[in-house]
């Protein structure tokens, strides 16, 4: 259909823009190995000392354990929220029903700012402590919506003539959910679930607003970096949150075609 | 596997029988049901998040007392007349807003051919590789994302050695808004890149071959049939380019200079240092008031059926 030209010219640009997108990344784990403590172009050489004081560092520890409590409350929160939201918008037709989905994505597609800023002013007026639960409270406005999309998206796709036909044969509703409803949408909550922890343990704009005087993992990082402590042992950390959120986001994509926030189907 | 598969045949006649009265009067009674399912993350959302948003609204109307530094529950419109007059605030949100126009623009532009690509020319392997290639990235971890550019941008980093071999002058622009630029664009450009591409799919090849049969060149086509049916996706894209840009202050911390000062570093100082939350609300609601503009022109231009 398009001319030769137009194709060599797409297929190009596809090669450039994927340049584009992972050069950096490739380029952060190369650093995780920089011989030098200068974070400068070439690095001189490869090395794996940075690597054991970068993990037994205490006070990156503290922020690990805190960002891993937030991330796996925010996530169960988010799939029982959002799991609930996807049922009832599925099943039901009713007066609102679009402003449901609309008001669900509103913490992401409004800016971070605004989620955080409003969440500090309503702790501050009610008087609640900065702690692991603001945290958690923040982080589950945003993850509920990835939940949500993976399900309502699963749920569209399941044919109701399969809920009919186990409720002809004599199932009630439980065993009906139980045997029917609940393996068909499994996938899309342990991949809904993955990508809200990776979208929780990765946060830091609402994070700064709700966490008070503690430290989550990137809040940490982000410290680091602005003040150019630790590089080294910074760059290792990085490496190894990059490794370790990009292997959950890889497991989501491989149980359901979604993209979690956005819906492409 | 039939023993198995039933487990309310090993329950005691009543228990069931309980069990089923209850279904039934869940079945007879819909709206009991729909209340269960819905009610709770309604309610959880209007109480936390509806309520917080309405908190930042009604709280940027207060004020701080300069001695005590008590939080005055009276009702005035001081902080948006400071923020009216005050020059440097129109500077730092005008900034905040532009950058977020050029980078929603870049990232429009660099993902249209590749979303083409993906939905028109490449067969179902490949779109299905790319389409995991262009996801990553946006999962992977913002912050190592933003580090890597500041160590490619950096004096010494990558960029200028590469610039260096081919005997070009350095380029300086670690720390100026022509970084935060780049860097934001190549943060959101996946977001742009989905919804994109989802839109060009969509398009029935009957419309093309339509469009080919009444004449048109491909220029013609492109111009008349694809981009008008693409354009809710881009809008649906730049949503969340603009919104994301808008209220960043991390990147403009990390790779912006003196004089990258966002939206959001204005609220976050003022919050953290003079502890003027009203104030900071008060230019919160900046953002939100662009934002909200925003979402009214996305919804006329269908951008929400493609969200």
């Amino acid at each position: 259909m398009e001319g030769k030209g137009t194709r060599i010219g797409l297929g190009v640009w596809v090669v450039l823009v994927l340049a584009f997108l992972y050069v950096p990344i490739v380029l952060i784990c190369l650093y995780a190995f920089n011989k030098s403590n200068v974070q400068s172009w070439p690095i001189p050489g490869v090395t794996t000392k940075w690597f054991s004081p970068a993990i037994h560092n205490p006070d990156m520890q503290v922020a690990l354990w805190l960002s891993l409590k937030a991330a796996a409350l925010a996530t169960v929160s988010a799939l029982v929220l959002g799991t609930a939201a996807s049922f009832g918008v599925h099943r039901f037709r009713f007066f609102g029903r679009e402003l449901i989905s609309f008001i669900l994505v509103l913490p992401i597609a409004l800016p971070g700012i605004i989620t955080g800023m409003a969440l500090n002013s309503y702790f501050v007026f009610w008087k609640v402590n900065f702690g692991l639960w603001t945290i958690v409270i923040g982080h589950a406005t945003f993850c509920v919506v990835v939940v949500y999309n993976n399900v309502l998206a699963r749920l569209r796709r399941i044919p109701g003539s399969l809920t009919e036909a186990s409720m002809d044969l004599g199932a009630d509703g439980w065993q009906t959910f139980r045997h029917i409803t609940f393996p068909s949408i499994s996938t899309a909550l342990i991949s809904g679930g993955l990508l809200a922890f990776a979208l929780s343990f990765d946060e830091v704009i609402v994070t700064t607003f709700t966490a008070g005087a503690q430290n989550t993992l990137p809040i940490w990082i982000f410290g680091q970096i602005r003040l150019g402590q630790q590089l080294p042992q910074v760059n290792v950390v990085v490496f190894l949150v990059l490794a370790v959120t990009i292997i959950p986001v890889a497991l989501a994509q491989r149980l359901t075609r979604e993209s979690g926030i956005l819906r492409t189907e | 596997m039939a023993a198995g598969l039933d487990p309310a045949q090993g329950l005691s006649g009543p228990r069931r029988g309980a069990r089923r009265r209850f279904g039934g009067a869940l079945w007879r009674r819909p709206w009991l049901k729909g209340l269960s399912l819905l009610g709770p993350p309604s309610v959880a959302f209007i109480a936390v998040y509806i309520a917080a948003l309405a908190a930042l609204f009604v709280s940027s109307f207060w004020s701080v007392n300069a001695f005590t530094g008590v939080t005055v529950h009276t009702w005035s419109l001081n902080n948006f007349r400071e923020l009216w007059h005050g020059a440097t605030y129109h500077t730092v949100a005008l900034r905040t807003i532009s950058i977020a126009a050029a980078v929603t623009v870049t990232d429009a532009i660099i993902a249209f051919p590749f979303a083409y690509f993906m939905a028109r020319l490449a067969g179902p392997r490949t779109r299905a590789l790319l389409f995991v290639l262009v996801l990553l990235p946006l999962w992977a971890s913002y912050l190592a994302r933003v580090y890597a550019w500041r160590l490619i941008l950096d004096h010494d980093g990558i960029l200028n050695w590469s610039l260096q071999k081919v005997g070009l002058p350095a380029a300086n622009i670690a720390y100026t808004n022509t970084a935060v630029w780049i860097v934001f664009s190549y943060i959101w450009l996946p977001f742009m890149i989905l919804p994109v591409y989802a839109a060009l799919e969509r398009i029935p090849h009957s419309y093309i071959e339509a469009s080919r049969d009444l004449g048109a060149k491909g220029g013609r086509t492109l111009r008349s049939v694809i981009i008008p049916l693409a354009l809710p996706g881009v809008v649906a894209g730049s949503i969340f380019t603009f919104s994301l840009t808008l209220g960043d202050y991390i990147t403009p911390i990390l790779v912006g200079g003196s004089s990258s000062q966002f939206i959001g570093n204005v609220v976050y100082d003022t919050v953290n240092q003079s502890s003027n939350l009203p104030f900071a609300a008060a230019y919160a609601t900046v953002p939100l008031a662009v934002m909200g503009a925003y979402l009214l022109i996305a919804r006329r231009l269908g951008a929400f059926e493609a969200l």
